[in-house]
């Protein structure tokens, strides 16, 4: 038996599902014209496709709670198109193709600890943390003492990243990435 | 992205309405009860509390040791109006269960007023000017329900069928959606956005007759309620009635929703006997409305959320 949800607990971030499919409540208001009926209408976005749509429900309706959890795991390897993880507790493996990995490869480092987002004991998702450390494999190499001129050169990263790095950085050294932006913000101290 | 943060639960305490916020609620009670005070409108307060309740399909009572919390003084108020006491007001405090959103709030402040002797045409003159006495001078224009339907939401609400409703709406509707039903959702999403556009104070007027709560009804074909809603930027305000006083009819419409309820698995509630007894005394012939003062205050303020002009929202009092 699925929990239900009433038009009360349709809030932002509440997860639900609808149409067979997971979905996050970005936004939900409550709508009501004064001598009418009650409405909450909510802005879903899919947690596999990243679709967004509107859905309104009368507020005598109910709606399943999707069976969504978030989970610590860890990243094994990358073999032909698909991302292993496994839960370090149990033992037990999820699989993620590449588009439910989506821009989050960029950020993957074998051993390192990211959130999966499972669906009925699926994997759907994974997130990186907001900032990541991750060495530099190739880039130009870096002019001493060059601190504050702005300018910037490609360096590419251990994931297969590329960022934007200040020319005093050298091939080998570990920066501090904002994964949200993919922007260098410092370098990281070992 | 997808881990929305949560409000630290050490912080809750705090109100959710700054300085402003208070200050502008203490400011537009004062304005409210000037307005009324320089036009001999008695300042009147009725009980919170009551044995009965008025059923409505969609307003819930919020239950209190067997009896209810008031959702609107209005058959306290009508009960001293059946007295003799001429024209009054009151601002008071109205619960209802469930209603929690960006306009709204399960307790809210209800300013309540009636006109004995005028017709509901006079008290939507009156209406615009105490809006203007604490807003300031505005433009107003009304709308009568079907000409709005028809040039904001492409419909007709009396006539069209229901297929013709659901394609004028932005998004499907819910399953099984009666066709009022689907005229609220229409109001909400084509009507008041345009509202909301044009500025200024802005009537609608003749509701669906199904609509009339307790307002007298034209029976000219298609019949209309004689009540009017009042709205500024898009948001309502004031809500005003030619009040029914036809105690007979008045017990009809009380069971009928109790009836509707009931399809709809929600409890049959209490009707208020005495309500109905001042009823079949007689109520003069009068005009009322209802003004949502968080909503005025959310105005006066310049916010477009009641958590704004309120110390503490349901949510964390």
């Amino acid at each position: 038996m699925s929990d239900m949800l009433n038009h009360n607990q349709l809030r932002q971030g509440v997860r639900v599902e609808i149409d067979d499919a997971p979905w996050i409540i970005v936004d939900a208001q409550f709508v009501k014209p004064g001598k009418g009926q009650a409405f909450t209408k909510i802005k879903i976005k899919n947690l596999i496709d990243g679709r967004v749509i509107e859905r309104t429900f009368k507020s005598s309706e109910s709606v399943i709670k999707a069976d969504v959890m978030d989970k610590d795991m860890q990243f094994l390897y990358h073999d032909a198109g698909f991302w292993n993880f496994m839960d370090p507790a149990s033992y037990e493996q999820s699989v993620l193709d590449e588009k439910q990995v989506g821009d989050s490869h960029f950020w993957l480092k074998e051993q390192e600890t990211y959130m999966v987002t499972l669906w009925k004991n699926r994997a759907i998702a994974v997130m990186p943390p907001s900032f990541v450390i991750l060495t530099i494999t190739k880039c130009d190499p870096g002019i001493k003492g060059d601190t504050v001129s702005g300018a910037t050169k490609p360096a590419t990263l251990e994931t297969g990243a590329e960022v934007k790095v200040p020319l005093f950085i050298n091939e080998g050294e570990k920066i501090r990435v904002d994964t949200r932006t993919g922007q260098y913000v410092e370098r990281a101290k070992e | 992205m997808w881990n929305v943060p949560r409000s630290d639960p050490e912080e809750l305490w705090r109100p959710t309405a700054g300085p402003a916020g208070l200050a502008a609620r203490a400011a537009t009670l004062k304005r409210l009860r000037d307005f009324f005070a320089a036009r001999q409108v008695l300042e009147v307060e009725t009980p919170l509390l009551s044995p009965g309740a008025v059923p409505d399909e969609s307003i819930e009572p919020v239950g209190c040791a067997g009896w209810y919390l008031s959702t609107s003084p209005e058959t306290a108020m009508k009960r001293l109006l059946a007295a003799g006491s001429g024209p009054i007001y009151q601002i008071a405090k109205a619960f209802r269960a469930g209603e929690a959103g960006q306009r709204h709030n399960p307790e809210f402040t209800m300013l309540e007023w009636y006109r004995p002797g005028w017709s509901w045409r006079e008290l939507m003159t009156e209406s615009a000017q105490l809006l203007q006495a604490v807003l300031g001078a505005m433009p107003v224009q009304e709308w009568t329900f079907a000409a709005a339907m028809r040039r904001f939401a492409g419909v007709d609400p009396f006539s069209d069928p229901e297929e013709a409703l659901i394609r004028a709406l932005p998004f499907p509707p819910p399953e099984r959606l009666d066709r009022l039903g689907l005229l609220d959702l229409l109001l909400t999403e084509r009507v008041e956005p345009a509202f909301q556009e044009a500025g200024g104070l802005v009537f609608l007027t003749r509701f669906p007759a199904e609509r009339a709560a307790m307002a007298e009804i034209d029976p000219t074909p298609p019949a209309t309620a004689l009540r009017f809603e009042l709205y500024v930027r898009g948001m309502e305000l004031i809500n005003g009635y030619q009040e029914l006083t036809d105690g007979h009819e008045q017990a009809t419409r009380l069971h009928q929703a109790n009836r509707k309820r009931a399809t709809l698995n929600l409890p049959s509630l209490p009707v208020d006997a005495h309500f109905l007894a001042a009823l079949r005394s007689g109520l003069p012939r009068t005009a009322g409305a209802a003004l949502g003062v968080d909503r005025l205050v959310m105005l006066a303020l310049g916010t477009d959320r009641i958590a704004d002009v309120l110390a503490f929202p349901t949510d964390r009092a």
